[in-house]
């Protein structure tokens, strides 16, 4: 059925941005502008999603080619909740950059190239086509590159150099890959190509293909040994920034392992390994990083690399049951990143700094923000009801039925680590008393003196946030229904190809 | 630059060449060319100009800053591949006028596409150069 539904949070992130180009360095009419589209793409993602939980997957082909030879915009549950989700990070996102965003930033033209970025996250995940969603992976990169950059620090710059580096290797693995892929089956069409290879007798040339989109999507979403360019740059950008690039744009590279690894290549055993055992060590390497770190920003990437290791792990268990796992903590994920980078500014603001050492008694002067705060962060260690919670039991119940020991105990170290480090937090930057400094002039209150308007703004995401993870947490048997659906969507995806392709050409 | 050659030159240059630029553009439905290449050769006759005369003479014969050209070939692309969503019908599709038009010929909503990227191209090469120019002078 050709519906241009899909295709619409791609729209108004896209008009979005034209408009504000429209009103360059105008920079209050840019905050209502960004917010008032960000908030009109999160009911066009409301709607898309209703459509496609009632009425099935949507699809809608480019200037009507017809499916194996045209652009395919697909939107079945798991790319529409993806888009939802991207909306309401969105969303919190665009309300805190409107006073946590310095103005000298703004008019060089930050809220346009975050709505391109939004746009490119969009497009990633509605495409059903490859090498489109290629196309879209570098609108995301080339947008992020100009928000990693812009302020010209030079730390951020040092960042982004690395970022940079990495990303483009990145890019030229999966360009590659798909190249391969085009060689070997002479489709780009993500329906067309899971019948294709499924067909093909070269097990080992389809395996190595798949290994270059692992290399690929492994290096953008931070996974065991090529994550080392995300913590060293993910501190330096301001955290409006930081919180967009954590909570979505890893996030993204997973959303891409996923589809092509439970669409194209199904993994046989040798693949399953090798994810589980990247998982491992993913998962081990964020947990000694986050350990030994003592600026709140750093710690927070390296939680970023262990808790990718998670649902890398998920996908390399490869059971239904391990799958749905992974989805939940991946839409956990999403929101309490984005959050906890959020926070990380707002500490910022109120203290100046975010060296944990010279952090303390944020308790005693912000109860109510501290129990906001408190709520995110134990979230994130997944203190049972909260929305943690609820994926790593499924993640463990798959690892005992898969016997997947050594999965299990790095799971274990993982969230033992998470927890050790928050409870750290916790006790340094909130219970401690504010320790003795000489240079007082370092550490200053920039959230006192904002007016109460300014300060709303400045909380307000972070409120929306907690409450939606609160949600994911206190509702999980409704998230669970969800992730269920998505995964059996996964395991059997003859609905998908159907919808692409049309019935005629399943047998 | 002095040069009295190179200064009249350009003063005729510029509107063959803009020409050549519109040209370019409209041959590229079918054959090379197109927006984008048209966009560089129309940006190239105002860098020629800047050159002879100064980039403040540019940009006064130009009245608009080259940055506003962005927005709006970006509006006249996006909506040009949106059209088609208005009339029922999937994003991008080629949208065409009945009847042909007198020199230009037939006319569908890829030419106003092209423009689009036409003018972005314009905005984009001349914002760079003139930055940089301004900057260095």
């Amino acid at each position: 059925m050709i519906d241009n539904a899909i295709v619409f949070p791609v729209v108004v992130h896209l008009f979005t941005a034209i408009l504000l180009l429209f009103f360059w360095r105008k920079t209050i009419a840019q905050r209502m502008i960004s917010i008032a589209g960000s908030l009109l793409a999160m009911l066009v993602a409301i709607g898309l999603f209703a459509q496609v939980w009632d009425g099935g997957i949507l699809t809608m082909q480019a200037a009507g080619w017809e499916a194996p030879f045209g652009i395919s915009f697909v939107a079945d549950v798991f790319s529409s909740s993806m888009v939802l989700l991207t909306s309401f990070s969105g969303l919190a996102v665009s309300i805190y950059s409107a006073t946590g965003i310095a103005r000298g930033r703004m008019i060089y033209g930050y809220f346009p190239i975050f709505h391109f970025l939004l746009m490119g996250l969009n497009g990633a995940f509605l495409t059903g086509d490859i090498f489109n969603l290629y196309v879209w992976f570098e609108v995301v990169i080339i947008a992020s590159f100009v928000l990693m950059t812009l302020g010209g620090r030079k730390a951020q710059i040092e960042g982004s150099v690395k970022y940079m580096a990495m990303n483009i290797l990145a890019s030229t693995f999966f360009l590659t890959g798909i190249g391969i892929l085009y060689g070997i089956t002479g489709t780009l069409n993500m329906a067309d190509l899971s019948l294709k290879v499924a067909a093909l007798e070269n097990r080992k040339l389809v395996d190595i293909t798949a290994i270059f989109f692992i290399i690929g999507f492994g290096i953008k979403s931070a996974v065991f040994p090529l994550y080392f360019w995300l913590p060293s740059s993910y501190h330096t950008p301001p955290s409006a920034v930081a919180a967009i690039f954590g909570g979505l744009l890893t996030k993204v590279g997973i959303y891409a392992l996923f589809r092509i690894f439970t669409l194209i290549f199904i993994p046989d055993d040798f693949i399953r390994t090798l994810l589980v055992f990247l998982a491992i060590f993913t998962i081990l390497t964020g947990t000694f990083g986050a350990v030994i770190k003592n600026n709140i920003r750093r710690m927070f990437s390296y939680l970023i690399v262990c808790h990718i290791g998670f649902m890398v792990g998920g996908l390399g268990m490869y059971s239904e049951v391990a799958i749905t796992g992974a989805l939940f903590y991946l839409f956990h994920d999403i929101m309490v990143k984005t959050n906890i980078f959020l926070i990380a500014g707002l500490i910022r603001k109120l203290r100046g700094t975010m060296n944990m050492d010279k952090l303390g008694g944020l308790y005693a002067e912000y109860p109510l923000l501290s129990l906001l705060m408190a709520i995110v962060l134990f979230s994130l260690v997944g203190i049972p009801p909260l929305s943690g919670f609820w994926p790593k039991i499924h993640l463990f119940e798959a690892g005992f039925m898969g016997g997947h020991y050594a999965l299990i105990a790095a799971l274990i170290i993982g969230s033992f680590a998470t927890l050790y480090v928050i409870s750290l937090m916790w006790s340094k930057v909130f219970w401690k008393d504010r320790p003795i400094i000489e240079d007082e002039g370092v550490l200053t209150d920039d959230f006192q003196p904002l007016s109460k308007f300014r300060k709303s703004l400045l909380v307000t995401p972070i409120v929306f946030l907690a409450v939606i993870t609160l949600y994911i947490g206190l509702g999980a048997e409704n998230i669970a229904s969800v992730v269920k659906h998505i995964a059996r969507e996964m395991k059997d995806t003859s609905p998908y190809i159907e919808a692409v392709l049309g019935t005629n050409e399943l047998q | 630059m002095k040069s009295t050659i190179l200064k009249t030159a350009s003063n005729y240059l510029l509107p063959i060449l803009l020409l050549f630029s519109i040209f370019i553009l409209l041959r590229g439905h079918y054959y090379p060319g197109g927006g984008f290449v048209g966009g560089l050769i129309a940006a190239i006759a105002f860098v020629l100009h800047s050159f002879t005369h100064n980039t403040d003479a540019t940009l006064k014969l130009l009245r608009i800053h080259p940055s506003s050209l962005i927005p709006m070939g970006l509006a006249l692309a996006a909506l040009s591949m949106f059209a088609p969503m208005f009339v029922g019908m999937p994003v991008m599709t080629g949208l065409w006028f009945d009847e042909p038009f007198p020199v230009i010929g037939m006319i569908g909503s890829a030419l106003f596409f092209d423009l689009g990227v036409y003018l972005v191209v314009i905005g984009v090469v001349l914002t760079i150069l003139f930055t940089i120019s301004q900057y260095s002078e």
